[in-house]
């Protein structure tokens, strides 16, 4: 009955389409938006300043060297 | 004069651009460690210490090619390097991570984000990292694959039993929360994706 082939998600399910089918890849695109989602959301976090001065401090050590 | 210095490098013309493109890049080398470690001060402390392994390499970074696949990398074997040093440490985090699988019971909780966070954790590492390169970091399969080092037939078949393990943990309802039937966890997955894309389909 599950069909597993791992064909992209339907956007519009088409009624014409074995329900069961229809089910599996609706319920996995909605796990993919999710994901997406966690992973955005720390994406969009503001980058705290400790990493900009570390690289900051990193580039100054680095071209003292070179001088 | 100058002194002595390992390698000769042109002036910081390179190293500017090179930083510019890495900064750009810190917030997703958070979000990747973040799946990995599972815990955002570590995470952080994770995606610091790949950052400056990737700006200290800078000299064997060919600009142009593709530098968010190769921090990526940096990072995916900062992390794997460390954990085999501390699998102590890794082994009392997953038994954590077990009970707090078993403890959550707060009916407030935002439901969907947590219970697909968990479901996250109950995933082999591999297929995890391959299912948050390919699915979450918009990453090719041979992008994923060059991050961990493995064939691109490796990485779709990861990806996809990730896909599988995922959905089935959900629709068992996975974590037994009191008075919730199972396929809640699924249903709420469902519900919040559709918030999220704003479609609302029927």
């Amino acid at each position: 009955m599950i069909n597993t082939k791992d064909t992209p998600a339907h956007p519009d399910g088409s009624p014409s389409r074995d329900p069961g089918l229809e089910e599996v890849h609706l319920r996995q695109q909605a796990i993919g938006v999710k994901l997406r989602h966690m992973f955005d959301e720390v994406v969009n976090e503001p980058v705290p300043d400790e990493f900009l001065e570390i690289l900051r401090r990193a580039d100054e050590a680095s071209t003292k060297e070179g001088q | 004069m100058t002194s002595p210095s390992p390698a000769p490098r042109p002036p910081s013309a390179n190293d500017g651009a090179f930083k510019a493109e890495l900064v750009t890049l810190i917030p997703h080398l958070r979000a990747f460690a973040r799946t990995l470690t599972g815990d955002p001060t570590s995470a952080d402390d994770l995606a610091q210490e790949a950052m400056m392994k990737a700006w200290d390499a800078r000299a064997s970074y060919q600009m142009g090619t593709n530098m968010k696949a190769w921090t990526f990398m940096i990072l995916r074997n900062q992390f794997y390097s460390e954990k085999r040093r501390s699998w102590r440490q890794t082994q009392l985090d997953q038994e954590a991570a077990e009970r707090t699988l078993i403890a959550v019971d707060d009916p407030e909780a935002p439901v969907a984000l947590d219970e697909l966070r968990q479901a996250l954790r109950t995933l082999p590492e591999e297929q995890r990292e391959a299912l948050i390169l390919v699915g979450a970091g918009g990453f090719a399969y041979e992008e994923a694959a060059e991050i961990c080092q493995c064939a691109v037939g490796t990485v779709k078949s990861r990806v996809s039993r990730a896909r599988k393990a995922l959905q089935a943990t959900l629709e068992r309802g996975g974590y037994e929360r009191d008075g919730k039937s199972a396929g809640d966890a699924m249903r709420s997955i469902l519900a919040d994706a559709d918030r999220l894309s704003g479609a609302g389909r029927g």
